[in-house]
């Protein structure tokens, strides 16, 4: 069974007042997370993200398509006790404190009124809210919402957690200090799917990342398949060149950069296998000095697949 | 149903530490209070006018309430999207909304009580300070025990706005739903007078429009027993009952429109 199953999920809004068109924030995601995973759900501003975790939190209705949280569709009551939520830019209620608020959430899972307390002051320590906890929300920075948001997400001790934007608002030490949570809960067994478009908390914490673009899936993997050796091709240092090999070969190189002494760096794309290449310089009298794998990082990654994406997101029909 | 109660009991938490409420509460008590004052100027027409002003600020004061908070608690929700975290958690729409509505009417029926005490209080003041003689010019006792029914029924136009409130914020503007909720209001207020207008205008068509709307609004006018009681006339329990039966009648059905509306309502 998966944590999180969605099918062909899209969602159409009408934007426009006078004549409403259907604009796409989400076109038919296809998307399957094993249970334990620290999922990356990463993408531009606007990409959709937002929107799919608000669909599989059922707080909005999608066009078409469906989706599963632990092998029941969204929005099952049953399902909601196993999981916790972090929305993006958290707010609670003004004049609750931290420690009222934890207490809410958690009775509504059933919890006694002393295991709420004991819950709510064992993620407040957790999350690093001290003696704020007994101040009023109203007074709390940024920040420290966002470390009372995190913590509100945890309060039934989750099997998966939600996480948006998770990091937003965070200091620097903040920031390490929900890294170390998020893998405490990998660690417990607990997935996260967290959604993100700072990408070294993805390659920090992930075990697989998916990519939406303007609203549709464009890649999805673990890190090491989608920033594979090789994938973005080779360098190869040649030294040596005689006659007009370079000339001959160009179309198997993406670019030459002379380095002097009779030097060359050849950079050779995806397509040009060094094993093929390699003989043919060394039989015109080339030395091979060194050849390395151009390893793309996820940057890369997100930049050519969001770059690649060139969607009309207004559609002309819309989903019945 | 635990759901519902939890959630009714943080919506009267975070509306009694709600500054707003206090201060309307204290200006009600002051309203109350200052009444005696004003009545010291009149002869014989005191505790008259100590009840006009107090059952009137009782009513305003709630009515106020009732709209502004009861409009709040859907949009400040969505609008400040803390309703993300709350659904959620095991919560449906449907306790979500009806958790919002008692703990609103739950903080209306105690603001309500504090101002009858309040009331009550500035009425034991005026009957032991007053002699015996100049009471005799009074229509009806100070502490008259009628009041009560005033006070009552209060709460239940209350409870009724409250849902009307509720209501127009699932689907409409803030102050669409503070205008359309005060319209019902005045409208019910003036019930009798839609269903009669044939009396007063000569076209055919116009009796028909306002008695349709006489039937579809609530009639808020059987719940208003201010005037009666301070005046010592009767009001009777079948009376009240029955438009007590009719009002929550109201209140379910403008409920189950709400959670019917905001169950299919995209949380953008």
């Amino acid at each position: 069974m998966d944590a999180v199953k969605t099918e062909g999920l899209t969602k159409h809004y009408q934007v426009g007042f006078w004549r409403p068109r259907p604009y796409v924030a989400l076109d038919g995601l296809n998307l399957t997370v094993s249970k334990g995973e620290v999922f990356g759900f990463l993408g531009p501003n606007g990409a959709g993200k937002t929107t799919t975790l608000k669909l599989l939190m059922q707080l909005i209705y999608p066009t078409s398509g469906h989706a599963e949280i632990l092998g029941s569709p969204v929005g099952d009551v049953a399902v909601k006790r196993r999981l916790g939520y972090l929305p993006e830019n958290p707010y609670f209620y003004d004049n609750l404190t931290a420690e009222e608020l934890l207490v809410y959430f958690a009775r509504m899972f059933g919890c006694s009124a002393k295991e709420s307390r004991e819950r709510a002051s064992r993620l407040l320590d957790e999350v690093g809210i001290g003696a704020e906890r007994r101040f009023q929300l109203r007074k709390f920075s940024k920040g420290m919402v966002q470390r009372v948001g995190i913590a509100q997400a945890l309060i039934n001790e989750p099997e998966i957690v939600f996480l948006d934007e998770p990091m937003s608002g965070l200091d620097p030490l903040g920031r390490r200090e929900v890294r170390e949570l998020i893998l405490r809960l990998r660690d417990r067994g607990c997935t996260v799917f967290f959604s993100s478009h700072v990408l070294s908390d993805a390659e920090a914490l992930c075990s697989r990342v998916a990519i939406l673009a303007k609203g549709r899936l464009a890649a999805v993997g673990s890190l090491d398949e989608l920033t594979a050796v090789g994938s973005r091709g080779w360098e190869l240092v040649i030294a040596g060149v005689k006659g007009d090999v370079l000339t001959r070969l160009k179309p198997r190189i993406t670019t030459t950069t002379p380095l002097g002494d009779g030097r060359f760096s050849l950079e050779l794309p995806p397509s040009t296998i060094p094993e093929q290449l390699i003989p043919e310089l060394v039989s015109s009298g080339a030395r091979i000095v060194s050849l390395n794998p151009l390893r793309g990082t996820l940057e890369d990654v997100f930049v050519e697949q969001v770059r690649a994406t060139g969607v009309d997101r207004f559609s002309t029909k819309v989903a019945s | 149903m635990r759901s519902v109660a939890i959630i009714a009991g943080g919506v009267f938490r975070d509306s009694i530490r709600d500054r707003i409420g206090y201060g309307l509460v204290f200006f009600s008590i002051m309203l109350m209070a200052s009444s005696f004052l004003l009545a010291q100027l009149t002869a014989g027409q005191d505790v008259k006018i100590i009840k006009d002003l107090g059952l009137a600020a009782a009513s305003a004061i709630g009515l106020f309430i009732a709209i502004f908070f009861g409009i709040g608690l859907v949009t400040k929700e969505v609008e400040r999207r803390s309703i993300y975290s709350l659904l959620s958690k095991p919560v449906t729409r449907t306790q979500f909304v009806l958790g919002k509505y008692f703990g609103l009417v739950l903080t209306l029926l105690i603001n309500l009580s504090v101002m009858a005490a309040a009331f009550y209080a500035v009425l034991l003041y005026l009957d032991m300070t007053t002699l015996p003689g100049a009471k005799e010019a009074w229509e009806t006792p100070a502490l008259d025990p009628l009041l009560l029914k005033a006070f009552a029924l209060i709460g239940v136009e209350l409870m009724l706005i409250t849902a009307t409130a509720i209501f127009f914020s699932t689907f409409s503007s803030p102050f669409l739903s503070v205008a359309l909720t005060f319209a019902v209001y005045i409208i019910g207020h003036f019930g009798e007078d839609l269903k009669n207008v044939n009396a007063i205008v000569t076209s055919t068509v116009l009796p028909y429009i306002t008695k349709t709307v006489y039937y579809v609004m609530p009639n808020l006018s059987a719940l208003d027993v201010k005037s009666a009681v301070v005046h010592g006339l009767p009001v009777s329990g079948t009376s009240m009952m029955l438009a007590t039966a009719s009002s929550m009648l109201y209140v379910a059905t403008l409920l189950v429109g709400s959670i019917l509306i905001f169950s299919r309502r995209d949380l953008k």
